[in-house]
């Protein structure tokens, strides 16, 4: 079983770094289409183009293979359970040598890069129990790009909704080209400090895009602030045009009445991730 | 907005033509190099220790690529830029004494490099962050691999290219900064939705 969940997670990651999720690219190609600025549109060429070419030649899209994390459902009955850990954590030293992926793990003190996208929290693995007896695991590759401009705000609650808007366009703005726009920007508002940036991080890495938010409320703001947000004009790559985020997604928490957190979280154009589900049998399929 | 086919030598005459918006298409030789290998060419620099290439007429990439060895020689698999503002502390120095025409990253730089941009004929421009694979096309060879001690994607990699682009110039050497002026009119328009959202 720990040979098959690991597996199943080198898969995974290969799957993710080599092949954008179709959702992501309809919405680069929508987003082509759409775009009127000649630098822009060169720009979003040469995206679509590599996307191909990725594929062709079976290589990682981009050279930054990111960070690893794992988001992990494990069900009750689920068989191997005592083995998902160690076969993640292997699958991330294995797949660094077979896909290749860049080593992307460094010691924050020491500054050594231990080589193998692994080491303490490395990979990340984030786990929830659910019934049933299978395992399900999204692996989501996300580059330094991306991770640096997030931003976390401690907004006054009394003025929460109405600066939330602000906040998001002023995140976009210093953000600028650093996350490879067109990006996909996650909100998460509300909960703790840590639960705030996770919502949004899943809402931005989770969420297949062109989805609706459940709540119409939210679905309204989301596009709301997806066009005011093209309105600022940065850009691909912040050469201008209309394409700045392919979407807007929300997600929120209860949060404590004298506090409100807002995350926001960039998800670049390589938005990767790849599903596996392992069966208890040891069988698994890899979905995008 | 125009569009050129450059090779390398650049000379400090043709680079100064060059506006922001226009496109290259880069043939012949350009060197990769991040933090450490510019905090390495300054150290010489300053030292005025020769460097392990002549930069001269040169250009230089923004980009730790992913190489293999295939037997006796290097093959680049992948090859986007990275972000180049890390680099604004280093690049100004580079271009005065080195004679360096050409920068290729992603992202933009600072008003330091800019200015030595214009002062000493040199241009800034962006390639498509993360379109790595198809970077990687244009490389017909690598020429060379000086600091190799830095680690795969810090050393300096000499790459023979043909036809990489398109680049988008993006800092020229009459005073412009592009992207700069997109973020400049993005916060005015910032200005003026921010007024609209108070009055909602
Ligand atoms: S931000 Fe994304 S696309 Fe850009 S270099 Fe990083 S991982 Fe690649």
């Amino acid at each position: 079983m720990a040979d098959a969940i690991e597996r199943a997670a080198v898969e995974a990651i290969r799957r993710a770094v080599i092949y954008l999720p179709p959702d992501v690219k309809m919405a680069l190609i929508k987003a082509y289409e759409r775009e009127e600025n000649d630098v822009a549109r060169a720009q979003l060429k040469s995206i679509l183009d590599n996307i191909e070419l990725a594929e062709k030649m079976a290589r990682p899209m981009c050279q930054d293979t990111g960070m690893i994390t794992f988001y992990v459902d494990v069900g009750y009955d689920f068989p191997g359970a005592r083995y998902v850990r160690d076969s993640l954590v292997n699958s991330a030293r294995v797949a660094t040598q077979s896909v290749p992926l860049r080593p992307n793990s460094v010691h924050p003190f020491k500054n050594v890069n231990t080589g193998d996208n692994t080491g303490r929290y490395s990979p990340q693995i984030h786990w929830e129990l659910v019934p049933g007896d299978s395992l399900k695991f999204t692996v989501v590759p996300r580059g330094g790009g991306s991770e640096y401009p997030t931003a976390l705000h401690m907004v006054p609650p009394g003025r929460g909704l109405d600066v939330l808007r602000e906040v998001v366009l002023e995140s976009v703005l210093r953000a600028g080209a650093m996350p490879c726009p067109p990006t996909i920007v996650g909100v998460g508002v509300g909960g703790s400090v840590e639960t705030a940036v996770f919502i949004a991080k899943k809402a931005a890495a989770l969420r297949k895009v062109g989805t609706l938010n459940e709540d119409p409320e939210l679905a309204v703001l989301e596009r709301e602030l997806t066009e005011a947000i093209n309105e600022l004009g940065i850009g691909v790559m912040g050469l201008g045009g209309k394409t700045t985020v392919l979407a807007v997604h929300i997600d929120y928490a209860h949060r404590h009445p004298a506090t409100y957190p807002v995350a926001v979280v960039f998800q670049c154009w390589a938005a990767r991730r790849a599903t596996a589900i392992v069966e208890p049998g040891g069988d698994f399929q890899i979905l995008q | 907005m125009a569009a050129y086919n450059f090779r390398t030598p650049l000379r400090e005459e043709d680079v100064r033509t060059l506006r922001v918006g226009d496109i290259i298409y880069l043939s012949g030789i350009i060197v990769t190099a991040r933090d450490a290998a510019h905090r390495r060419i300054v150290e010489y620099l300053r030292a005025g220790k020769p460097l392990p290439v002549d930069l001269k007429g040169g250009a230089i990439y923004h980009c730790g690529p992913v190489v293999v060895r295939r037997g006796d020689a290097w093959k680049v698999l992948s090859a986007g830029p990275t972000t180049s503002t890390r680099l604004e502390l280093y690049e100004p120095e580079v271009i005065e004494k080195t004679g360096l025409r050409l920068i290729v990253g992603k992202g933009g730089m600072g008003p330091k490099t800019a200015e030595a941009c214009s002062k000493y004929g040199a241009i800034y421009a962006v390639y498509t962050g993360g379109a790595a694979v198809l970077a990687a096309q244009a490389v017909r060879e690598v020429v060379g691999v000086e600091w190799l001690d830095l680690g795969i994607p810090e050393a300096l990699w000499i790459l023979e290219v043909e036809n990489f682009g398109p680049l988008v110039v993006t800092i020229d050497t009459a005073g412009r900064n592009y992207i700069e002026e997109v973020v400049k009119k993005a916060e005015e328009k910032l200005k003026s939705l921010k007024a609209s959202l108070s009055r909602q």
